[in-house]
């Protein structure tokens, strides 16, 4: 059924107790053409476009828990492609050019809102930072505005630029913003299903059946599997499932928190994100605070953080913003992240035949996920990656061609 | 949150330490004769296991030293810490 207002009102007739679920919950077939094991947003999205754009029919998506419970439920929900490297920029652009359409396309409303990003900059050497990267965005195509103390005075409201940690100016993106992190998956999911995607929930990939070094079939916790190519886009479970199929990751998972605000009215209109002092804030739409910062150094698999990161976190927000000091925190959690060297992640094939691998978003790869999901759907459909995925090659760890946005300081990590 | 017992100064709160990463990776002894893979495998490949993971961490905030901890990724818990040098415990089933 599609989401319309004609369906709307035909609804309310009924008091809205008749709507069709988003998606079924079908039992696993003996056999695939493709199988997707990862039912976050970036492998529903390749099972949609994989459907969509390449027309293969027979795709099932395994989902270990449920559609929307791991990290892309878990995540500050951040949009921005303003990184330093070319490489990435193609990428994390793409993905912001998909956004702009994404509700329309999925007829589900991800609540995609373009309401800016500023990245402040604290010292002389920040400044030189979002300059640098501010021109490299240009030559890209990204639209970056550098602006000054006065000028972040002016827009943001109630920041306090004369605090420790003086705020200096800030790298603005207008077409960054946030979007409704599960309705991407919501959304996702239902469209991949209404063009014949089988997702199965609580269905946890155990064993990866090789042979002569092809990928043949998964054992499952609901039966075995034939398949004829697999996509691996597992996040901080990567190195688990590489295990399973017989070689290792540049990988280390670690956890990273978030936290949420009680619910206030309308009092920030933008994304404030600081490496300098380490913080991420933006309001939902409910009025909530979204509270970010920095992961653990430390490997876990816990999903849960340490709780001196809340206090790192709480620090520099007030220091920021004075007037968020007597606002009460609901609720902490945790997610899983796979961080690579480089802070990019690992798009393309791997030692095994017809198994491909999508990991390593560490922690920004939401912002990611519609151009995540179409480029890796190529890259399994053709069984090559295309221009934009193939800097994000395992083989750079080997060729020492990293795309090192770790050093760049345009992922805050 | 963690209390770590470092070997050198007894039990602290987990805020004085930093982790490094897993330990016991050795530099290989023929860096000019090994393949670009092999130095690749070394520099980034780690083994980032769900369950009994050895690492190094450094009390930061104490003796300045580094030793090795012996801790489950799953529930976090702590098995053992040792100094730099001493072999690498045996992983029990129990």
């Amino acid at each position: 059924m599609k989401y319309s207002l004609y369906n709307l009102v035909k609804n309310s007739f009924s008091y809205h107790e008749n709507w069709e679920k988003a998606w079924s919950s079908p039992d696993l077939k003996p056999e695939y053409d493709v199988v997707i094991v990862g039912g976050g947003g970036h492998g529903l999205g390749t099972a949609y476009y994989l459907a969509k754009e390449f027309g293969v029919k027979n795709i099932a998506v395994l989902e270990k828990g449920w559609i929307g419970g791991g990290n892309t439920g878990r995540n500050t929900t951040i949009i921005r492609s303003n990184y330093l490297w070319d490489e990435s920029a193609a990428l994390y652009n793409h993905a912001v050019n998909l956004w702009e359409g994404l509700s329309s396309e999925l007829n589900f409303n991800v609540m995609f809102s373009q309401r800016g990003l500023f990245h402040l900059a604290h010292s002389v050497h920040d400044m030189q930072e979002i300059t640098r990267r501010g021109y490299s965005n240009y030559l890209n195509g990204i639209d970056a505005e550098i602006l000054n103390q006065d000028q972040v005075a002016k827009k943001i409201p109630h920041i306090n630029v004369n605090g420790r940690y003086p705020v200096l100016g800030a790298l603005l993106q207008r077409r960054a913003g946030t979007a409704r992190h599960d309705a991407v998956a919501w959304g996702y999911a239902r469209a991949a299903e209404n063009l014949g995607v089988d997702i199965i929930q609580n269905c946890e990939v155990k064993g990866i059946d090789i042979s002569n070094g092809k990928v043949v079939g998964l054992q499952t916790t609901k039966g075995s599997v034939k398949v004829d190519k697999v996509g691996l886009v597992p996040a901080g479970h990567s190195s688990v499932l590489a295990n399973m199929a017989g070689f290792s990751l540049p990988i280390n998972s670690v956890p990273l928190q978030a936290l949420v605000s009680e619910p206030v009215k309308p009092i920030l209109d933008c994304v404030i994100m600081s490496n300098s002092v380490h913080v991420y804030v933006s309001q939902s739409d409910k009025g909530e605070l979204v509270v970010g910062a920095g992961s653990d150094a430390y490997n876990s698999y816990s999903q849960r953080g340490s709780f001196d990161m809340i206090e790192h976190m709480m620090a520099p927000l007030v220091e920021l913003f004075p007037i968020f000091s007597r606002l009460k925190m609901l609720r902490s959690w945790g997610g899983i992240v796979d961080v690579t060297p480089d802070r990019s992640p690992i798009i393309g094939k791997t030692p095994v035949k017809d198994l491909f691998i999508n990991c390593g978003w560490g922690t920004g790869g939401f912002k990611a996920t519609p151009g995540s999901a179409h480029v890796f759907a190529e890259t399994v459909f053709r069984g090559e990656p295309n221009d934009i995925a193939a800097p994000f090659s395992l083989e750079r760890h080997f060729s020492g061609a990293l795309v090192d946005e770790a050093a760049a300081a345009a992922v805050a990590h | 949150m963690f209390i770590i017992n470092c070997p050198y100064c007894g039990e602290r709160d987990q805020t004085e330490f930093t982790c490094h990463g897993e330990a016991h990776i050795a530099r290989p002894d023929n860096p000019s004769e090994i393949s670009d893979e092999e130095w690749g495998k070394y520099l980034f490949f780690r083994e980032n296991p769900k369950g009994t993971h050895f690492e190094r961490w450094t009390h930061d905030h104490g003796c300045r030293r580094w030793f090795n901890v012996m801790r489950d990724t799953v529930t976090d818990q702590i098995i053992k810490t040792y100094k730099m040098g001493e072999a690498k415990p045996v992983i029990s089933n129990e």
